[in-house]
């Protein structure tokens, strides 16, 4: 594979249907209207020289370099500004103009280091390729007068020259080499939607100033490098590229971190990744990435990275490295002894939302195959099983509706305990520029997150619900729109259940569920809640983003069947711009999902008790199949303390820092007599772990991911594993060794598989995915090239099911002990448990979890900025710094959970959704109190870190 | 005089509301707050991005991009001398040197009692009365080292 080098545009595409030929450079060119000139001209194969243009940003005009000439007018317009019009001729070379351009870039040269040899852009410089372009062979004006170039000039001090700013861990901004072409301040602004750069001054003052002139780590950036991406020179570099060099090979693949799944080219050099660009053909991202994915790729070489496989007898012991002939043969000999001793039923796995869509259903086919039993579960169960359940109930289908290029449609956006800006930022850049464009924004949350009001963005309805309320907001909203006949009558009568509507539209319509009836417990005014609703209901298309604040509560399944009724009483569904849209956490969790990671699913969301779907994997797979669910993850720790679990085999997940109540995941684990960890590093499960199987990052595995609008995407090997092998080979390894026949040389060969028993994936193959870029499942013969959009002429389930959802109050209640409430979630810079950001720069941004509390609670208690305080339920304890702040309400405290020394679930409850036990994780009721410093459970804790980390040397191997 | 009061915070956040109802509010502030304090600091700029929803960088950039928003406390009073051409014709650089080499000064310094800045201004459009200058606002045409040596006493006064 070679470089790839994508084809730059220079303006953005028009939407225009309707055509437009005009003639250049003598041939004829046909292009939508509102196309620019320079655009035009590349579509036909003609590169007009250009520097303040790229295609992720509009046209500005400021470089004079594409200049052209149309017969019949007057003078020399830009050609990125100038649109195309019928029937015009246009010379893209012309003496006049080749003299123009020579004479545009020599003043630009002017003032620009001559040291091409030596910078870190040689190569991948548009300002080399353009003197190069334009035949620039002589710079007249020397360089003795006023330059940005020199830190001094003629033995004096130039104060317009500035040093390099390296504060930024990814990239550095040399302002000597800035040619202020603007692409980084249009880029932050237009794709990005930070506004974090500006240019200060003017004339030959002007420069890229973050912030108020500030250095780029202080400043309001963000780090998501659209600006480095944009830059034509080597003003803004890649630290990586400084390091290395040019990459001379590239491989496109997905992201593993969150659910937006955007592709990147993996630039490399040899096995080294020199960077990281987002691919602008990738279909949920169109180029633009965030600070994890561009950035945080370090851990992969990170020296806590365990290469070896490790086993130890007992977990108070020390690992032993060994072969891992020897770790797999003592892996499988002891899972064997434990379903011998205790039962079949006595052991279990737990996928992962972090592995591919391959290696998860290996894991699921050898519980279910190999072990003989259903005791298999997901990371998804502690964050969006209830969506799952929800939206199955409701349309028949686990999934979200749209695709993310939907929100370009949408009129109302209706975000409910989602903040994409940090969790989801790439889709987030995108609402955002909806909402910049034009669209209505209303946000419930309890926390005043960035949407609610950031630079450009203003939320038209903040309702900050009281945490644990969502089912009764959501009610809420449904009685004004029922009550103010804001039904959409003719979409619901053909459309919905008609019996179920009337029995839902008569509950809803109860006084007791009106906005009024519900302040008190909602804790926002009812005139704000109707005032939404009406705006939900009549505004337009009216789309709904949630994430795991509706998901993870005790109503967690209620809440998204009551997002479900709301998009059927209005109905916005089954077109784009509309829809329920689950911001799904992980890379692959719909993917972990769709593979039958659930205790009673087969792949595709088959049930397991269904003989008809049974047989079929029966037939394939040549064995019997237990028709009874298995055990989901909290059911397997209960059983564990019981004593009749025994044995875990768990695939990248830290289930002991992100499983609540962490005090109870730890003792059910070490009550296991075999713990197997299949990880990158000794992570927090690791301390009870018997096994350990060294796992692969993504860039050393081929695979595919699913991401949160069902797209199934590749990702590549671009380096040899370090640990020796793909995660696959080694789930294929383990079952081997207990008795499985297995010799999948390929991951291609599982796809294979999967498509052949899965009806929704009938169609999906390597080599459709190579062909088409990705696909969004259902794939096969009935959309053979996938669905965008579900549900258009009909509910998968046939008739929309309106479920009534009856508010009822959480178990974790406030009282005189435990007075607030603390709900948890993510920031930008780190990413779920912190496994790998933790281990990259990105952790500069964030040192540490903190606890948000608002300056009323905090005077009460005495709390200062940046005090240590104590944060305690009735779970148990855990102290971190206070940052006061009126982001959170009074009577609610906030915190993220991705360091260790924190454990953040060291205070979450047990409580959990009804339907599927997806954790309360974002309603504790707590006390704060000033405190010294750590607490017990966190010293204990961190002394357990310690000594269950240690590995033998060959002298403690000798005794 | 205008400018002459010392900067404070909350009169600051007082002025940006006060204009927050104007269609385009970002220069009024900033002609108000000059007004009021005769430079508008950082924590200023601060203030208006937040009160705009705008990022402060945005606002970084259009309060440098004019040169008579100041960023720092000006002298008591202001004297603008013209350097364009017709200007320069007339002798006004070489006599604007020595000006300022007599007040130990260069362009856009104020003289260490605080009477005083001076600060260079291209093309008044007062070039029939060429060298011509600006003091807080008031043109001065034809304007010789006896008439700069008055304005820098009154200055002072």
């Amino acid at each position: 594979m070679t470089l790839i080098k994508e084809t730059d545009f220079g303006t953005p595409e028009s939407k225009s249907e309707k055509m437009v030929t005009l003639t250049i450079d003598g041939k004829s060119v046909t292009v939508p209207e509102g196309t620019s000139i320079m655009r035009a001209a590349m579509e036909a194969g003609t590169e007009i020289p250009k520097l303040c243009a790229t295609d992720s940003i509009k046209a500005f005009g400021s470089c004079r370099l594409c200049v052209i000439e149309v017969e019949g007018r007057y003078g020399t317009p830009a050609s990125c500004t100038t649109p195309v019009a019928p029937g015009i001729a246009v010379k893209t070379q012309t003496p006049r103009l080749a003299a123009i351009r020579r004479g545009v870039m020599e003043l630009y040269i002017s003032d620009h280091p001559l040291d091409c040899l030596t910078c870190a852009a040689n190569g991948d410089c548009e300002l080399q390729d353009m003197a190069g372009a334009v035949g620039l062979r002589d710079v007249r004006y020397g360089y003795d007068g006023a330059n940005h170039v020199f830190a001094r000039n003629n033995g004096e001090a130039n104060f317009d020259w500035k040093p390099k700013d390296e504060s930024n861990p990814y990239f550095t901004y040399d302002p000597a080499k800035c040619i202020v072409c603007n692409r980084c301040v249009r880029a932050c602004e237009e794709v990005q939607g930070t506004f974090a750069l500006t240019i200060s001054g003017r004339g030959f003052d002007s420069r890229v100033s973050p912030g108020m002139d500030e250095a780029f780590f202080e400043s309001e950036c963000v780090s998501c490098g659209a600006c480095v991406q944009a830059c034509p020179t080597a003003t803004l570099t890649e630290k990586s590229v400084i390091e290395i060099g040019q990459p001379e090979h590239s491989e496109v693949t997905t992201c593993a971190y969150c659910g937006v799944g955007c592709t990147f080219k993996a630039e490399m050099r040899g096995e080294e990744v020199v960077r990281m660009v987002p691919w602008k053909d990738g279909k949920a991202n169109h180029g633009h990435s965030c600070i994890k994915g561009r950035f945080a790729y370090g851990y992969a070489h990170h020296g806590d990275r365990i290469l070896k496989p490790m086993v130890r007898e007992t977990i108070d012991q020390p690992w032993r490295e060994v072969s891992w002939d020897e770790a797999l043969t003592f892996a499988a000999d002891r899972m064997k002894a434990i379903q011998t001793k205790y039962g079949k039923n006595s052991v279990g796995a737990i996928t992962s939302s972090r592995c591919s869509n391959e290696e998860t259903y290996l894991v699921q086919k050898l519980v279910r195959a190999g072990f003989g039993n259903n005791n298999v579960d997901t990371c998804a169960r502690v964050c969006h099983s209830p969506t799952g359940y929800g939206l199955n109930q409701a349309f028949g289908t686990s999934a979200g509706t749209q695709d993310f290029d939907s929100v370009d449609d949408a009129d109302v956006i209706l975000v409910i305990g989602a903040n994409p800006t940090d969790a989801h930022p790439v889709f987030g850049s995108r609402m955002k520029k909806r909402l910049r464009e034009g669209a209505k924004l209303i946000v419930v949350d309890p926390r005043r997150i960035d949407l609610v009001r950031s630079p450009h963005i203003e939320a038209d309805y903040h309702l900050p619900l009281k945490p644990g309320t969502n089912v009764a907001m959501v009610t809420a909203l449904a009685h004004v729109i029922v009550k103010e006949g804001l039904v959409n009558e003719a979409f619901v009568r053909e459309r919905c259940d008609q019996d179920e509507f009337r029995d839902w539209a008569e509950f809803v319509s109860q006084d007791r569920n009106s906005p009024e009836a519900l302040e008190s417990v909602l804790g926002v005014p009812a005139a704000d809640i109707r005032a939404a609703a009406r705006l939900y209901a009549t505004g337009g298309n009216a789309a709904i983003y949630y994430g795991l604040g509706v998901t993870e509560h005790a109503q967690g399944s209620t809440a998204v069947m009551g997002i479900a009724n709301l998009a059927m009483a209005t109905g916005n569904l089954g077109r784009r711009g509309v829809g329920v849209n689950p911001l799904r956490g992980q890379n692959n969790v719909q993917g972990s999902c769709d593979m039958g990671s659930f205790p009673h699913e087969l792949p595709g969301y088959q049930h397991i008790s269904g003989a008809k779907a049974r047989e079929v994997f029966e037939k394939d797979w040549g064995v019997k199949l237990d028709s009874e669910p298995g055990l989901r993850i909290p059911n397997m720790f209960d059983t564990a303390l019981e004593g009749q679990f025994k044995g875990l085999y768990v695939q990248g997940e830290d289930i002991l820092q992100s499983d609540p109540d962490t005090r109870h995941v730890s003792a059910a684990l070490a009550n296991m007599e075999l713990v197997i960890v299949q990880d990158l590093f000794l992570v927090e499960t690791a301390h009870y772990a018997h096994v350990f199987l060294p796992g692969c990052s993504f860039l050393e595995k081929d695979g595919t991911f699913t991401n949160a609008e069902r797209r199934i995407q590749r990702i590549r090997k671009v380096m040899s594993p370090k640990n020796g092998y793909g995660d696959w080979e080694i789930t294929q390894m383990l079952a081997n060794r207990l008795g499985m026949n297995w010799s999948y040389s390929n991951p291609s060969e599982i796809m294979d598989e999967i498509a052949r028993l899965t009806p929704s994936f009938a169609g999906v193959s390597y080599e459709k995915l190579d062909q088409d870029g990705s696909v969004q499942w259902p794939c096969n013969d009935a959309s053979p090239d996938g669905m965008p959009i579900m549900h258009i002429n009909g509910f998968a389930r046939g008739k929309g099911k309106f479920v009534i959802t009856e508010y009822v109050a959480t178990d974790e209640k406030v009282g005189p002990r435990f007075p607030l409430l603390l709900t948890t979630g993510r920031i930008l810079s780190q990413y779920n448990v912190g496994a790998q950001t933790r281990r990259t720069d990105n952790s500069r941004w964030h040192e540490e979890d903190v606890l948000e509390i608002h300056p009323h609670d905090a005077e009460e208690r005495g709390v200062r900025d940046g005090d240590w305080v104590k944060v305690q339920s009735r779970a148990g304890e855990t102290t971190l710094r206070a940052l006061v702040t009126e982001r959170v309400a009074p009577g609610v405290v906030y915190t993220t959970f991705h360091h260790p020394s924190t454990q953040a679930n060291v205070v979450t409850t047990d409580n959990s959704d009804w339907a599927t036990n997806c954790p309360e994780y974002k309603v504790t009721a707590v006390q704060i109190s000033v405190s010294n410093g750590p607490t017990e459970w966190q010293e204990k804790y961190r002394e357990l870190s310690v000594s269950a980390r240690r590995i033998a040397t060959a002298i403690d191997a000798a005794e | 005089m205008a400018g002459a009061a010392p900067y404070n915070d909350e009169r600051a956040r007082e002025i940006i509301k006060a204009h927050m109802s104007l269609e385009g509010p970002a220069l009024p502030i900033l002609h108000a707050l000059m007004e009021e304090f005769g430079h508008v600091p950082e924590s200023a700029v601060k203030d208006m991005a937040e009160a705009l929803n705008i990022s402060r960088a945005e606002m970084h950039g259009v309060v440098s991009f004019y040169h008579d928003f100041h960023r720092e406390p000006h002298g008591r009073h202001t004297l603008k001398i013209c350097r364009a051409e017709s200007c320069q014709s007339m002798g006004a650089e070489k006599q604007a040197n020595e000006f300022l080499a007599k007040l130990k000064l260069s362009w856009g310094e104020t003289t260490p009692d605080g009477a005083l800045t001076v600060e260079p201004v291209y093309c008044l459009g007062l070039c029939a009365h060429s060298p011509s200058a600006l003091i807080d606002g008031e043109p001065v045409g034809c304007v010789d080292m006896e008439t700069l040596d008055e304005i820098v006493a009154e200055a002072r006064r």
